[in-house]
Formats: structure tokens, C-alpha cells, sequence
């Protein structure tokens, strides 16, 4: 593993100056995504998760900013960059796909145009050159009959659809990295699946990193390598899909992993993590799951740092579920 | 502790074998009528029709008392059509809907009435379904107060009780819903639908809008309130994962017809329909890592212009020529189970 990752987030801080205080929605993020990889970035609203994201795209909006960190892309950190040179970076090395895709598509344009458009952004093309990438990348992600869908308007399109010609402007220009914020969370089973096979083809053939945000963690389980579990603005939880899932080491992570209804607890009652998520504006000091944890005592008054109690594994947490790997 | 005592008695007294609620060829078609231009348009001879929804197509459906089912099906499937005219919220475009054995349209106005407070129904989304300008006490209390379940002597008593059995603090009854978070909203929900001591229960999505920790703690407690009040669930999700934990009996809906109803475990273990299949496939489990994702072929077709013969044809791997044409009846294929597809007749 000598070769540098795509992506490099170190300390990275994102904080809201908000009248009623400041908001700190990412702090302290570090993570690596190497070439090909998919990184599964999962926590509850109001994690950070999102923000984090839209900090390394460079689209957190006043009264936010990226307070701190580094963002290395490819050895490059973004958060230095100008505006102008993050425009050259931003859609055609690092492209984002929405939740919500009537987001990224621009209701009274057709599908045609937006794509050229993004196209010529970046590429001094023909605008037929332009034309015929738009189509292949429609192909890419499977819409059929792809000539008449160029001329269509997005509201002709079904979700899954629409979902599917983001993805396409995603991929227009070959991006090494994608950022996707919940994709599929509100699509139907059965699109979900279509997506999440097209993704998955892509970075196996064309060596994108993927960094994958969701609070599912089951979708996570099936698609990523990595995980990060992000809580009250940090990651506290850090590894392999089937270490962190297998053996979770902070009592938030089994936790989560024990709200997921799944086959061998049929019927009986769910582990639930009680109480809810705390407010980011005022976080009580030290661990901030602290109150709803069934381990926490005296030292977690104090902030726990990310730590490493295990090869290739990261917590944060003074009490973690060590017994859970040693069996 | 009268409210308990009651509903206690009432279960006891319902007939355990006769299902509670039976829909039999119930239906329910959505138009959308010509307005003026449309109906000249129409005169001078263009193409333009009146627009018809199946929403739900000819379903038959049967909830026993204490039972869980859990209905299932993707949007536009009319899973939520069907749990609004289960509630009586919608009229059915045709069919019948009997309520422990008797038909909802020709009972007594007090009958017909005891039957609607019987059956309450609880919602998706809880930051849309509760009044933002009423405070909890009268969202919750109202209903009851109105119906006459309890005296306004004993309200605060009564109300206090209904919020601690959804788990929110009573000293919270003079908040307005924006004041609390999504789970504890969805718990208000709850209360404001057992304050009128139900029977059955519709939840329609009802744990979709929310977190996974605070959907667990949601979860546990319908299945509290199962067991302590005798409940009976018709429980609407598109989430697999969700109904399978829940539910006793699984009804699988695709475009306005149920094409399988089964036992849970029976249909989570060797699913009969190819759609049913398609679906458990598609479905991630935090127990299956770094799978291939598989793809169902296609779209979920318009319910405006459904195909025809089985509904599920275009999509499906093992469509025959019989498939467009004739559409397969919902048929017995095991002891409790029933399936709509050609394929059960045999290899013919």
C-alpha cells in the first residue's frame, strides 16, 4: 500500500458561525480512500456526514467554513486552493451525486443541454463530440434508448431514472473521485439494486474512488471496503467492512449495528441505544455519546482521542468492545 | 386502570377465529376528470380521455385478530391506498370491506361509529401529520374527550397515561409538535391513535422517516403495545428488513394487486413469486458483505397504463407467452400461502 490514496482528509474541521454560537459539524475528520476504493461514510442526521462531503467539494456556504484540516486530493490540498482552480477540480476530477437528484438537474433544461454543458465546462470539444460522450455515459449507467432520453426534460423521467442521469453527468468526465450523499435512500428496492450494481461495475473497471454516505448501514455492508462511523460531528469508529460490522469496538457502532432488524432477532425486541442524538450547539464535554452509553464512567468526562487498540483498526472510545475480537 | 380492563374484555370477547377485518374484491380507481377545455377538445375530436388510476385492483385480504400482517410493495403499488380505505379514510371504488363479519357500509351509524374509533391509523411522516398549532395535550386528547371516553374530570389523569405508554414525558403536554424531535413526533402519533383504545392498527410507513436507532426504539415499542393491549397490525413498508422482524404474515403487492401473501418465514425463506424473488434479492443485509449487486430488468411501470396479463411480465425472467395475455389468479400453492403466477400451474 505505498501508493498515495485519491483522497487524504486530515483534522479536517468544519465549523457554522451561527448568531446563536458556533456549530462544530465536522470536527476532527481524518480519513484515506484509495484508488478503486469505496469508503462508507455512515451516521444519523445530523452526524456531520453530509458536511463533509460538501467541505471537500468546497460547497459549505456561509456562515460555514472549513475551520481546519487538510483536504489532500492526489497530494493537492483543496482547502488552499482559489476558487478558480477548485472550479477546474470540482465536476471533473471530483464529482458529487445528490439524494435528491432534481437537485443537480435543472428542471426547465433538457437532459441534452445539461450534459453538453457540463461537458464543455471542462473540455474544449466539439459540441458533437460533447453530444456523443453524453450518450455513452447514458449507456454507462443503463437507459435504455438513449437518443430520445437526450431530448427529454427531467420530469419525464421516473426517480430511479433521474437518479441514474445524475449519476451519468457524474461520470462525464471520468472522475477519480465521487462523492455520493445518499443516493439511493429514496429510491425503491428494486432501482436501488439497478443503481448500486452500476456503481459498483464503475469503480471495478474504471478505478474510481467512491466515498459512499448513508445511515444504512446494510447497504454499506454490501458495497464498501471501509467504514466510518461518524457521531456528533466525528468519527468514532474506523476499519474494514467486516471488522467494524463483525466485531464493532465502540458501543455506538454495535449499538446502530443492533437497531438493524435482521434475521437471527426475528420478533424480539431490538437493541435500542436510548435517548437521542445531542444538540451540536451544546455538546457536554468529553465523549458525546457519553449519555447514552452503557459503558461510560468517570473518564469519559474526558474528550477521547482516536485510537488504535488493534492492527488496521481506529476507535474512539476508552471502553471499547475489545472481549467481542478476542473470541 | 378502566381503559386497560376494557380493551381486555373487548379481546376477549371478539371471536379469535373470524378474521377482524376482510376485504373481498375491493378496489379503487382514481380518475381524473376532463375539465372544460379538455371536454371540448374532446368534442372536436382529439385524443383526450379521462385518466384512470387502478390504484388497487380487485383484492382480497384477511386480518385475524392479534395478527401482524405486513403489506409490502414499492411506490405506486397502492399499499397505502389500500391501509386508507382499511382505516375508512377512503371509500372503496367497489368490493366489500367487513369488519368482525359485518360489511362497514350497512352497519348501524353506532356501530359504524364504534368500528371507525376501533380502527386508527398512524402516518409517515410525523412532521406532517400532527397540527403544528395545537399543543400535545389536545392532539392527543381531543378525540377521546369528544367521543366521550373520558370525563373531563379524569382528563389529565387519562392523558398522562396515554403519553407515558408512548414512552414521552407527560410533563411535556403544553409543547407545540415543532418543539420535539422526529422519534418523539412519531411517538405523539402513537398516543393521539391508542387515546381512542383501538383495536387494529394501521401504520403506514410508519418508522420510514426515521433514524435507525431511534426506529428501533420505535419498533420495540409497537411490539410493547402488541402484547400489553392485544393489538392487531396492518403494518405498510417498503422496508423488507423492517416487516420481516414485525410481521406474522406477509401480503407482497405489485401495481394494485397482492402477487403473494404467505407466513413471514415462509416467504423470507423460499419466496414463490418472481417478483417477490426479485425483491429479497435486491434487498441489502448488513449479514451479506461485498456482494454483487444484482439488477431486476426495468421500471415500475405507470399504474396509469398498466401492462397487461400479470402486471410483472415486462420485468420478469420467466414471462411466457401466457403471461401478457391472461393475468394469473391469486392461488392457493401451500396451506396459508397464495401466490398469482403462471408458473404454479405446472410446466404446461
Amino acid at each position: 500500500m505505498s501508493e498515495q490514496p485519491t483522497i487524504e482528509v486530515r483534522n479536517l474541521r468544519t465549523h457554522f458561525f451561527t448568531k446563536a454560537g458556533v456549530v462544530k459539524a465536522v470536527d476532527d475528520v481524518s480519513f484515506s480512500v484509495g484508488k478503486g476504493r469505496i469508503l462508507g461514510l455512515v451516521g444519523e442526521s445530523g452526524s456531520g456526514k453530509s458536511v463533509t462531503g460538501f467541505s471537500i467539494m468546497g460547497l459549505v456556504d456561509p456562515p460555514g467554513r472549513v475551520a481546519g484540516g487538510e483536504i489532500l486530493f492526489q497530494g493537492r490540498d483543496l482547502a488552499k486552493l482559489s476558487e478558480e482552480e477548485m472550479r477546474k477540480i470540482r465536476g471533473a476530477r471530483i464529482a458529487m451525486i445528490f439524494q435528491d437528484p432534481m437537485m443537480t438537474l435543472n428542471p426547465v433544461l433538457r437532459i441534452d443541454t445539461q450534459m453538453i454543458e457540463t461537458v464543455l465546462a471542462h473540455d474544449k470539444v466539439s459540441e458533437a463530440e460533447a453530444r456523443k460522450r453524453a450518450r455513452a455515459a447514458l449507456v454507462q449507467v443503463g437507459i435504455p434508448s438513449p437518443d430520445e432520453r437526450l431530448k427529454a426534460y427531467p420530469h419525464q423521467f421516473s426517480g430511479g431514472m433521474r437518479q441514474r442521469v445524475a449519476i451519468a453527468i457524474a461520470l462525464l468526465h471520468k472522475p477519480e473521485l465521487i462523492i455520493a450523499d445518499e443516493p439511493t435512500t429514496a429510491l425503491d428496492v428494486t432501482i436501488q439494486g439497478q443503481i448500486l450494481f452500476e456503481v459498483q461495475k464503475l469503480c471495478r473497471e474504471s478505478g474510481t474512488s467512491l466515498i459512499w454516505i448513508t445511515h444504512d448501514l446494510s447497504v454499506v455492508a454490501g458495497l464498501a471496503d471501509e467504514i466510518c462511523v461518524m457521531y456528533a460531528s466525528r468519527i468514532v469508529e474506523k476499519g474494514t467492512v467486516d471488522e467494524v460490522l463483525d466485531h464493532p469496538l465502540h458501543p455506538y457502532t454495535r449499538g446502530l449495528i443492533g437497531s438493524v432488524p435482521s434475521r437471527n432477532v426475528r420478533g424480539r425486541p431490538l437493541a435500542q441505544i436510548p435517548g437521542m442524538t445531542p444538540s451540536l450547539l451544546n455538546l457536554p464535554p468529553g465523549c458525546a455519546f457519553r449519555a447514552r452509553c452503557p459503558r461510560a464512567s468517570e473518564a469519559c468526562l474526558v474528550e477521547p482521542e482516536m485510537t488504535a487498540p488493534l492492527p488496521n483498526r481506529e476507535v474512539r472510545c476508552f471502553h471499547p468492545h475489545l472481549e467481542t475480537v478476542a473470541a | 386502570m378502566t381503559a386497560e380492563a376494557e380493551i381486555g374484555r373487548r379481546a376477549r370477547v371478539a371471536d379469535s377465529t373470524a378474521p377482524m377485518i376482510e376485504l373481498r374484491g375491493v378496489s379503487k380507481q382514481f380518475r381524473k376528470t376532463l375539465d372544460l377545455a379538455g371536454r371540448i377538445a374532446q368534442r372536436l375530436g382529439a385524443n383526450v380521455r379521462e385518466e384512470v388510476v387502478h390504484a388497487v385492483d380487485n383484492v382480497d385480504l384477511a386480518v385475524k385478530q392479534g395478527e401482524v400482517v405486513g403489506l409490502v410493495g414499492e411506490s405506486g403499488c397502492g399499499k397505502s391506498t389500500l391501509g386508507r380505505m382499511v382505516a375508512g379514510i377512503l371509500p372503496a371504488s367497489s368490493g366489500t370491506i367487513l369488519w368482525k363479519g359485518q360489511d362497514v357500509k350497512t352497519l348501524p351509524p353506532e356501530q359504524a361509529k364504534a368500528a371507525k374509533l376501533a380502527i386508527q391509523m398512524i402516518f409517515q411522516d410525523p412532521y406532517a401529520s400532527l397540527n403544528p398549532r395545537l399543543r400535545v395535550d389536545r392532539i392527543i386528547g381531543e378525540a377521546p374527550l369528544v367521543h366521550g371516553l373520558v370525563t373531563q374530570g379524569e382528563f389529565d389523569a387519562y392523558l398522562a397515561q396515554q403519553m407515558r405508554r408512548a414512552g414521552l414525558d407527560p410533563a411535556f403536554k403544553r409543547r407545540y409538535p415543532h418543539q420535539f424531535s422526529g422519534g418523539q413526533r412519531q411517538r405523539i402519533g402513537i398516543a393521539r391513535a391508542l387515546a381512542v383504545q383501538p383495536e387494529f392498527i394501521v401504520c403506514d410507513e410508519a418508522v420510514a422517516a426515521l433514524d435507525v436507532s431511534i426506529q428501533a426504539q420505535i419498533l420495540n415499542l409497537f411490539m410493547d403495545l402488541r402484547r400489553d393491549l392485544n393489538l392487531t397490525y396492518l403494518f405498510i413498508s417498503h422496508d423488507l428488513g423492517v416487516v420481516e422482524h414485525l410481521s406474522d404474515r406477509v401480503v407482497i403487492m405489485y401495481l394494485g394487486r397482492i402477487v403473494e401473501e404467505a407466513p413471514a418465514e415462509d416467504v423470507f425463506a423460499s419466496p414463490n413469486h418472481p417478483y417477490t424473488q426479485a425483491l429479497l434479492t435486491g434487498v441489502p443485509r448488513i449479514d451479506s458483505r461485498k456482494r454483487a449487486f444484482s439488477a431486476v430488468r426495468g421500471e415500475i411501470p405507470s399504474p396509469l397504463n398498466p401492462p397487461s396479463g400479470c402486471h410483472f411480465h415486462p420485468r420478469c425472467p420467466h414471462a411466457m407467452a401466457r403471461c401478457r395475455e391472461e393475468a394469473p389468479k391469486l392461488k392457493a400453492i401451500a396451506p396459508g400461502r397464495r401466490s398469482a403466477c403462471h408458473l404454479n400451474d405446472g410446466a404446461a
